[in-house]
């Protein structure tokens, strides 16, 4: 088999075993770990839509909130409804599997919705486009009594494990570089480079920037789910503008289409706050700070370290 | 060509599990370890910086007179910088990393659940002090608070506003943002309909609308003669001018979220004549009460305890009183000791805690008149 | 019919603040052609600034109102000098993606520091000008909100005066028309980007301090909502059209007060959002805008 799918398995692997070891590890540091794991798989699913096709979304985190309340919906009404009140530890992990991919996969089709007016929108149209989705998609979530309103779901089962997000982090970030170093990936480069040029070629960039809102948004789903079966009570309004802000310094900071660097980056926004927890009310006056001189200063982001030879398209 | 990143990933999982490991923190500490969690930044502020200063009057008093079971107590604070989702973590660090015994917050009924499904997950026992929405106990038998919950609260506003306001068509404007706004409100409505009243306009809005002129033109027509308002004060002084703006001029009636000096500032004369429900009142003459507000505004400036103050202090005393029944400081049978708390006698009143693990204790009516909180009347549970 | 009545007139004095901030949106769209997303903090600067004048002024007459407003303005021209001079100029000609991260950059800025500045917990805004309420048959409007019409009136019309009229007026509209080529007629644009900024900055302090005024409780992070649907109010008129904002502003204005008193209340907020989309969808152009074609 190819190296990255030994790379994949070895990555499978290693989660699962590092859970095994769950009870030895502090339980802040495993919940700051995790909530790294999902960091990450948001920032790499954004960087494909932002950085690798170039298109400019600020509504990430609606995404996340779609994906966070259907699967918790799938796990605490459809889940109960469909195997009754105490299955077995197999058939739970098959019930979070199947809300994990509910969650990924409604988002997905919001990102296929949100897609559509992106043909006709230049940068920052489409920026106020994707702002406005993420605050639409939050009031909509606030005003749903059957979802719990303003007090969100609570009661949501604990069944996020370290393996299940490093599982993610790995399925994500293979999947995305796979496509990304594939010759249907070349579209995507093609559409942020040069549109136009893409264009008199031949390339459907409309398909091409529908299916990255998709795909991006599928696995911040995903990262939705793993995060709710996490925190146990998700809160509509933790699904805000300044969700979206974090993600996109993050693509930033790692430099956008560079995958290592943002996964670094997420990891490094990830401590930061726990790191910076003594002075917490100047860590967003930071950050501000860092977002301008960052693209004053060096535009292509900090972290961005290549190894080798990286083709420049 | 392996994407760098791919190749990363297999490493990532080991050396998390390497830095995470360490031996099990088995040593008893010299002090007792208590956290408190409450937002003294953000939004929230006022309520978190009202709550913390009388804990740490509290916790000050306590340790000048001994301590419990020997030891001092130490008071651990973590700031939830009024965010969802940051109380979580808050709580995790608290209760692993700083080894807490108990947990005293949060001070708002959203975040406390968020905190909730930790403590009971990790079987540390957590006390809000102040969050009166029902699903914060109802998260587990770990879960107490020291207040009233909303359902309480609201049949005591329904009754007040039928009995003594004499009140037939209330309006209500809730806030659909807060779960303490949501719920208030449902009890009323329920309550003040079936003591024989109509709710002839039921309009809500969200957190941080500024303009509220629509929905009180469409309650202007619907002619009601009290306005039931279950939201925070920085919103209920807007609404409050507003009202009086349109033309508006019947009394409006509220829960303890009113309470806080801002209200009366910003709003000015719109309040005038308008009747709230809390846990304490300033101008009591109960000697209890006195002492501590003598002993609150000697060490801040002169400033009054509010409602969140008196119950933040509370909760502090109870928690030591559990302590001190346990006979143990180790979260089970603090636990059970909460649980077993019956005729504690604090500033808020005497609290019993019932089956549910809320405090069972008389609510306290205020009026607001000639620019300041008066006390109108107790209601007994 | 009064109830209608009454949530259209709201509707006025609402969607005259929203025509304000969307009048330095559109200032600056057309001449620099990017969002600047720190314009609502501009406008919590005025704000502040209008309170912390308020509150010096002590008396309330006409007199120390207007200078609130004014200084208000001021400052605001200035920060928006500034702001342009430090973050923007030196993005000139960079990838407009770059230059917007930037304004959010300056955006969270302004708030955050803001909050650590003033405090996070909302402050009263002191009253400004002698306040009653006047009554027309079965309506009710309080004079702050006829201050509103009245002063977003005086200022729209100078602006078209200042920019139909004046020299510089016509170099903004060059520019932004097509930049090289004012330059090449020997504008400096320069002078034409700053000056841009400070009148749009201006007119947001403007804003803030008649928002303020109606609705007295400001905090460092009041400008985030307005700020944005000013912007959708912008477009929905066209985006560099002055009499589009107005438009604009007052036809969110009125939607959002309708809204607000029907049983979809809470929606209040998705409905500026989803005008946008609508808009954007059926005539990307804004109602009173004109059409671009995109030249390779």
């Amino acid at each position: 088999m190819s190296r990255q799918h030994a790379a994949l398995l070895a990555a499978l692997a290693a989660s699962i075993a590092v859970s095994a070891f769950g009870g030895s590890i502090n339980a802040y540091f495993l919940d700051v770990a995790m909530t790294a794991g999902i960091a990450i798989v948001m920032a790499v699913s954004l960087n494909l839509i932002n950085g690798h096709t170039g298109l400019f979304s600020l509504g990430h985190a609606g995404f996340m909130a779609i994906g966070a309340y259907l699967s918790a919906a799938v796990t605490l009404f459809v889940g109960p409804h469909l195997v009754g009140p105490s299955p077995s530890v197999i058939t739970t992990q098959f019930i979070f599997l199947a809300a994990l991919i509910t969650g990924g996969l409604t988002a997905a089709f919001a990102g296929f919705i949100i897609g559509l007016p992106s043909l006709r929108l230049k940068g920052d149209y489409l920026a106020l486009v994707t702002l406005g989705f993420g605050e639409i998609v939050r009031v909509v979530f606030q005003n749903i009594p059957a979802l719990g309103g303003a007090l969100g779901l609570n009661g949501i089962p604990p069944l996020t494990t370290f393996a299940w997000i490093y599982g993610s982090v790995a399925v994500t970030v293979f999947t995305i570089s796979c496509l990304v170093n594939s010759t249907y990936g070349r579209g995507w480069l093609a559409t942020r480079d040069n549109e136009i040029a893409a264009r008199s070629i031949g390339l459907n960039t409309t398909r091409y920037k529908i299916t990255a809102f998709a795909i991006g948004a599928f696995f911040a789903g995903v990262a939705g789910g793993l995060f709710a079966h996490l925190r146990m009570t998700i809160d509509p309004r933790g699904f805000d503008f300044s969700r979206s802000i974090e993600i996109i310094l993050m693509v930033i900071l790692g430099g956008m289409g560079n995958t290592l660097g943002v996964i670094l980056a997420a990891i490094l926004l990830t401590l930061l706050p726990e790191i910076l927890r003594p002075v917490a009310e100047y860590r967003m006056v930071l950050y501000s700070l860092l977002l301008i001189v960052l693209m004053l200063v060096r535009p292509q982001g900090l972290l961005n370290v290549r190894f080798g030879k990286q083709s420049k398209v | 060509m392996t994407s760098p990143a791919c190749r990363l990933l297999p490493f990532l999982a080991v050396i998390t599990l390497l830095a995470g490991c360490g031996p099990k923190d088995a040593s008893a500490p010299a002090t007792i370890k208590i956290g408190n969690m409450a937002s003294t930044t953000g939004k929230d502020a006022t309520y978190g910086q009202s709550s913390t200063r009388a804990t740490r009057l509290a916790i000050d008093e306590i340790n000048a007179a001994g301590g419990v079971l020997g030891r001092q107590v130490e008071l651990i604070f973590e700031d939830t910088q009024s965010k969802p989702g940051e109380t979580a973590t808050v709580a995790k660090k608290l209760i692993t990393r700083d080894h807490v015994v108990a947990l005293i917050g949060e001070i708002i009924s959203s975040r406390s659940l968020e905190a909730a499904g930790v403590a009971q997950a990790l079987k540390i026992p957590m006390l809000t002090p102040t969050a009166t929405n029902p699903a914060v106990t109802a998260t587990g038998d770990y879960i107490f608070r020291a207040c009233f919950i909303d359902p309480f609260q609201g049949s005591v506003l329904a009754k007040f506003a039928r009995q003594d306001l004499g009140s037939k068509r209330a309006a209500v404007l809730t806030s659909i943002s807060s779960s303490y706004s949501t719920g208030l409100s449902q009890v009323f409505r329920e309550q003040f309909t079936a003591a024989g009243g109509e709710i002839v306009a039921d309009q809500k809005f969200a957190e941080g609308d500024k303009d509220f002129k629509a929905q009180l033109t469409a309650i202007r027509s619907a002619n009601p003669d009290v306005i039931f308002i279950p939201a925070y004060y920085t919103e209920v002084a807007l609404i409050a001018k507003q009202v009086r703006e349109l033309g508006i001029t019947v009394p409006m009636l509220g829960g303890d979220g009113w309470e806080a000096p801002e209200l009366i500032q910003i709003a000015g004369t719109a309040v005038e004549g308008c009747y709230y429900s809390t846990h304490f009142s300033a101008s009591s003459t109960d000697p209890k009460i006195v002492d501590f507000i003598t002993r609150y505004r000697a060490r801040y400036d002169g400033q009054t305890p509010d409602c969140m103050a008196a119950l933040g202090y509370d909760g502090v005393y109870m928690m030591v009183d559990a302590i001190r029944r346990a006979g143990i400081a180790e979260p089970l049978k603090i636990k059970e000791a909460l649980a077993a708390t019956k005729g504690f006698e604090g500033v808020t009143g005497r609290i019993d805690m019932d089956a549910n693990r809320n405090a069972s204790k008389p609510a306290t009516i205020l009026k607001i008149e000639g620019g300041k909180f008066l006390y109108l009347k107790t209601v007994a549970p | 019919m009064t109830e209608l009545l009454q949530q259209l007139l709201n509707g006025l004095s609402l969607g005259a603040i929203y025509a304000l901030i969307a009048l330095g949106y559109t200032l600056v769209y057309g001449v620099l052609r990017f969002i600047n997303f720190a314009h609502s903090e501009v406008f919590m600067v005025g704000a502040f600034v209008g309170c912390y004048i308020g509150r010096l002024a002590g008396a309330v007459t006409w007199w120390s109102g207007l200078a609130a407003l004014a200084s208000a303005m001021l400052v605001c021209g200035v920060l928006g000098f500034v702001i342009e001079k430090i973050a923007y100029r030196p993005l000139r000609g960079a990838p407009v993606l770059n230059v917007l991260i930037t304004a959010i950059g300056v955006s969270l800025f302004l708030q955050y520091g803001g909050q650590l500045v003033f405090g996070a917990t909302p402050r009263t805004f002191p009253p400004l000008f002698p306040e009653t309420r006047v009554s027309l048959g079965s309506l009710d409007i309080s004079t702050n909100q006829l201050i509103v019409i009245v002063v977003t009136t005086v200022l729209l019309v100078g602006l078209q005066l200042i920019v139909k009229h004046t020299r510089i007026g016509t170099a903004m509209r060059a520019v932004a028309l097509n930049p090289k080529a004012a330059q090449l007629v020997g504008v400096n644009t320069n002078t034409v980007f700053s000056f841009t900024f400070v009148l749009g900055s201006a007119l947001a302090g403007a804003g803030g301090v008649l928002y303020a005024m109606n609705y007295p409780s400001i905090d460092p992070l009041m400008g985030v909502m307005p700020g944005l649907k000013a912007f959708v109010a912008a477009i929905l008129g066209g985006i560099g059209s002055i009499p589009g904002a107005a438009l604009g502003g007052l036809i969110l204005g009125a939607a959002e007060t309708l809204v607000g008193g029907s049983a979809f209340s809470t929606y209040k907020d998705a409905i500026a959002f989803g005008l946008l989309i609508l808009i954007l969808l059926v005539r990307p152009a804004g109602l009173l805008g004109r059409a671009t074609v995109e030249k390779v």
